[in-house]
C-alpha cells in the first residue's frame, strides 16, 4: 500500500442514513474471483436505470461530482454485509475517504485494510458537509483533522495501529506473521486445553 | 466480575492489546465459502504462504450455488456462469491448500452457519469467524463469533489470528413468555426495531432473560443471526443444558470423557452475576406480536396489526416508502404478496420448516403466489423429507429445493422480480437484496406461510387459533 499522509479532494454527498453494502455493491457483482474493476458497479442500482442508462438525478452522475474523492454520507454508512468488495468498489471508482457521523464496524475495518479512510466527524460538521457538496477539503491523517474551505478544523480519530500502517504504507499481515513465536507458544497450551 | 464475552476474549488473547496495538486474537474455527475467499487465497499465493491450521478450517459452498435438483445432482449445467466459476475456484483452492470442503454434491453441504452447528463444530467458548456477517449465528452456543472481510480471511488462513480491539458489551434482556404465534424472528425484529440498525455498532450483544432462556437452540440461532442487523458484529447467549443437549452426540462435538470435561468447562462460561455491561436494553417478551418489516432496513419493522409509521425528517424514510410503494399511515396487513421465501441462515433450519408446514398443512398457496422453500442444509433437507414436510410444501403448491442461501441474497439466479412483494424469512430487506427492484418484507416462517396461503400479508394467529 502507498503511504497516506494528507491530500486535498472535493466531496460528493449522499444524504441518506444507513447506506448498506448491498447499495454500495449489489450482491450479483460478488460472483467475481478478482478484486479489480468493481468501480463500474459502485452503487449500480442507484446509478443506472434497469436498461443501463445513468440516472441523471443521482448525485454521482451529476457533472459536479466528477473527480470527487471524498464521499460524505448519512449516519451508519456501510452497514450490512462483510463484503470487502464495498471498499474495493469505492476505491476503484476513485474515492479515498468516507465521511459520516457513524461508520459500520466491518466496513470500517475492511476500509482501513485497503487504504480507504473511514472518517467519523461530529453531527454539525457532517450536516454542513452534506448540505455543501463539492467543496474542497484537506484530509490530514498525520494531523487527525479535516480542514474545511474556511479554514475550520474538524478532528477525527483513526485506530492507532491502523493509522500507523496507513501513514507508513505497511499492511497488517506482516505484523501478524512477526508474532509467530507467540502464536506457536499460545497454541501449544490452547490446543491441549481445548477451546 | 466478568461478562461471558470478557472471559472468552481473554482466553484467546495471544498478545493483549495496548494503546498502540490491537490484541492478537486466536481463532478456533474458520468457516470458508466461495464468495468472500477467492481473493484471500490469491493473497496467500502472492506471498507464498500456506494455511497454518487446515484442521481448524472448514469450507462449504452456499451463496452462489444452484438450488434446482437437476443442476446439483442431475448433471444439468449451472445456469449462472460466474457462479459456476466461483464454485470451481473454491474446489481448486481447497485442494491446493488442504482444506476440507463440502462440495456441491456432498451430503453435509449447506449454508455455512447451519453446517457448523449441526456438525457440533460450533461450541461454547470458541472463537468462530467467517467472511460473512451472519457468523454472529454461532454466538447462540456461547461462542464469540463474528464476520470478517476478505483481507482478514487471509490473515486467519495464514496465522490463525486476527488483530482486534476489544468491543464494548451490550446486554439485551427479554423477560416473560412469548405469546403463541410469536417466534424468535419476531423477538429479534422487535429488538432491532428498538436499537436501530446502527445501535449495536462497536458492541457485542448478549441476549439474556427468561424469554431467551426458554428458546431452543434453533430459535437462539435465529436471534443471534440478526445481531449484525443491529450493527453488532457478534451476539451471544450463555450456554446451558439446552445447549449441551443439542450438542451431545453430534459428530464433531467432543465424545466420551472429553465430552464430560468440555461440559464442565462450558458451565464456567456464563458471565459472573453482577458483571457490568456498557449498555443494557430490556424488553417485555410477553407483550410482543408477530413482527414484519415495511421498509428497506431490518429496523423498519412494526407489529403485524400496526400501520406504517408517519414520515419523519429522515430522507431515507421517505426513500424507503417510495421504493416499497407503501403509504405512511396505511395498514401493513392485507398488502398483496407475490413471492414467499422460506429459508436462509436465519430461518432455514428444521424447526423453521416445521413452523411453515404447520400453517400450510391442508392449505393451498394463493393463486399467483410463488412459494419457494429452501432448506438450510442437505441434512435439514433429509430430516424434513423423513417427516414428510416436503410433501406438505409441494401439495400446497410450493417449490422444494436443494439447500443454499438462494433467494435471501439472489446470487444464484433465485430472484424476486422488480416491483414484486416478497414475504421472506431471511435477514435483509435492503433495496434490491432479493433482486433488482424487489420489495422484501421480513417475517417469521409462520407469518410467511400464512401470507402465502392468503396471498396477502397475514397474521399467522388466524391459522393457529382455528
Amino acid at each position: 500500500m502507498e503511504p497516506i499522509r494528507q491530500f486535498r479532494a472535493r466531496t460528493a454527498a449522499l444524504p441518506f442514513t444507513n447506506i448498506d453494502t448491498d447499495q454500495i455493491i449489489p450482491a450479483r457483482f460478488l460472483r467475481t474471483t478478482e478484486r479489480a474493476g468493481l468501480g463500474k458497479q459502485l452503487f449500480a442500482d442507484w446509478r443506472y436505470a434497469a436498461d443501463g442508462t445513468p440516472r441523471p438525478e443521482f448525485a454521482l452522475n451529476q457533472p459536479a461530482a466528477a473527480g470527487c474523492q471524498v464521499l460524505v454520507a448519512g449516519r451508519n454508512f456501510g452497514c450490512g454485509s462483510s463484503r470487502e468488495h464495498a471498499p474495493w468498489a469505492l476505491l476503484d471508482y476513485g474515492f479515498r475517504a468516507i465521511i459520516s457521523t457513524e461508520i459500520a464496524d466491518i466496513f470500517r475495518s475492511n476500509s482501513l485494510k485497503n487504504g480507504l479512510l473511514p472518517i467519523v466527524v461530529d453531527e454539525a460538521s457532517a450536516a454542513w458537509l452534506l448540505a455543501n457538496p463539492g467543496v474542497e477539503l484537506l484530509i490530514d491523517l498525520e494531523g487527525n483533522r479535516v480542514v474545511l474551505p474556511d479554514g475550520r478544523e474538524v478532528k477525527f480519530q483513526i485506530e492507532r495501529f491502523a493509522r500507523y500502517g496507513l501513514l507508513n504504507g505497511v499492511d497488517e499481515l506482516g505484523y501478524l506473521r512477526s508474532q509467530e513465536p507467540a502464536i506457536a507458544r499460545f497454541e501449544s497450551s490452547h490446543d491441549r486445553a481445548g477451546a | 466480575m466478568k461478562t461471558m464475552f470478557q472471559k472468552i476474549w481473554e482466553r484467546h488473547e495471544v498478545v493483549p492489546e495496548t494503546v498502540d496495538t490491537p490484541a492478537v486474537l486466536y481463532i478456533d474455527l474458520h468457516l470458508v465459502h466461495e464468495v468472500t475467499t477467492p481473493q484471500a487465497f490469491t493473497m496467500l499465493r502472492g506471498q507464498n504462504l500456506r494455511v497454518r491450521r487446515p484442521d481448524l478450517t472448514l469450507a462449504t459452498m452456499d451463496h452462489s450455488t444452484p438450488t434446482r435438483t437437476e443442476q446439483v445432482f442431475g448433471g444439468a449445467p449451472i445456469t449462472v456462469e460466474s457462479a459456476a466459476h466461483q464454485i470451481a475456484e473454491l474446489e481448486k483452492n481447497c485442494r491446493q491448500f488442504g482444506i476440507e470442503l463440502f462440495d456441491l454434491r456432498h451430503k453435509l453441504r449447506g449454508i455455512v452457519h447451519i453446517v457448523g452447528p449441526e456438525l457440533g463444530l460450533t461450541q461454547p467458548g470458541k472463537t468462530v469467524v467467517c467472511g460473512d456477517s451472519h457468523t454472529s449465528t454461532h454466538g447462540a452456543f456461547g461462542a464469540l463469533a463474528f464476520g470478517i472481510g476478505t483481507t482478514e480471511v487471509a490473515h486467519v488462513l495464514a496465522t490463525q489470528c486476527l488483530l482486534q480491539r476489544r468491543a464494548k458489551t451490550f446486554a439485551i434482556n427479554v423477560e416473560g413468555a412469548l405469546p403463541a404465534g410469536v417466534a424468535a424472528k419476531d423477538l429479534i425484529l422487535a429488538v432491532i426495531g428498538r436499537t436501530g440498525v446502527g445501535g449495536g455498532t462497536g458492541h457485542v450483544l448478549e441476549y439474556r432473560g427468561s424469554a431467551v432462556r426458554a428458546l431452543d437452540m434453533e430459535q437462539r440461532m435465529t436471534v443471534c443471526n440478526m445481531s449484525i442487523e443491529a450493527g453488532a458484529r457478534a451476539g451471544m447467549i450463555a450456554p446451558d443444558n439446552t445447549t449441551f443437549e443439542y450438542l451431545a452426540g453430534r459428530p464433531r462435538a467432543p465424545q466420551g470423557a472429553a465430552w464430560d470435561d468440555a461440559v464442565a468447562a462450558w458451565r464456567m462460561l456464563p458471565g459472573d452475576p453482577g458483571a457490568q455491561f456498557d449498555r443494557e436494553l430490556t424488553l417485555d417478551g410477553s407483550g410482543l406480536e408477530p413482527m414484519i418489516t415495511y421498509g428497506t432496513n431490518p429496523a423498519m419493522s412494526i407489529p403485524i396489526s400496526a400501520t406504517i409509521p408517519a414520515l419523519n425528517e429522515d430522507p431515507a424514510h421517505r426513500k424507503a416508502l417510495a421504493y416499497m410503494g407503501f403509504e405512511a399511515g396505511a395498514p401493513i396487513r392485507d398488502r398483496p404478496v407475490n413471492v414467499v421465501f422460506v429459508g436462509s441462515c436465519t430461518n432455514g433450519r428444521l424447526s423453521d420448516l416445521r413452523d411453515a408446514a404447520r400453517v400450510l398443512r391442508g392449505h393451498k398457496v394463493a393463486r399467483g403466489v410463488q412459494l419457494l422453500v429452501v432448506p438450510g442444509s442437505q441434512q435439514v433437507k433429509l430430516a424434513a423429507e423423513a417427516e414428510g414436510l416436503d410433501r406438505v410444501f409441494i401439495d400446497a403448491g410450493g417449490e422444494w429445493r436443494e439447500s443454499g442461501c438462494s433467494m435471501c441474497i439472489g446470487m444464484n439466479g433465485d430472484n424476486v422480480g422488480a416491483g414484486q412483494v416478497s414475504v421472506s424469512t431471511s435477514n435483509r430487506n435492503f433495496e434490491g437484496r432479493q433482486g433488482q427492484g424487489a420489495r422484501t418484507l421480513l417475517a417469521s416462517p409462520l407469518t410467511a406461510a400464512a401470507s402465502a396461503v392468503r396471498g396477502r400479508v397475514t397474521d399467522p394467529r388466524e391459522f393457529l387459533n382455528g
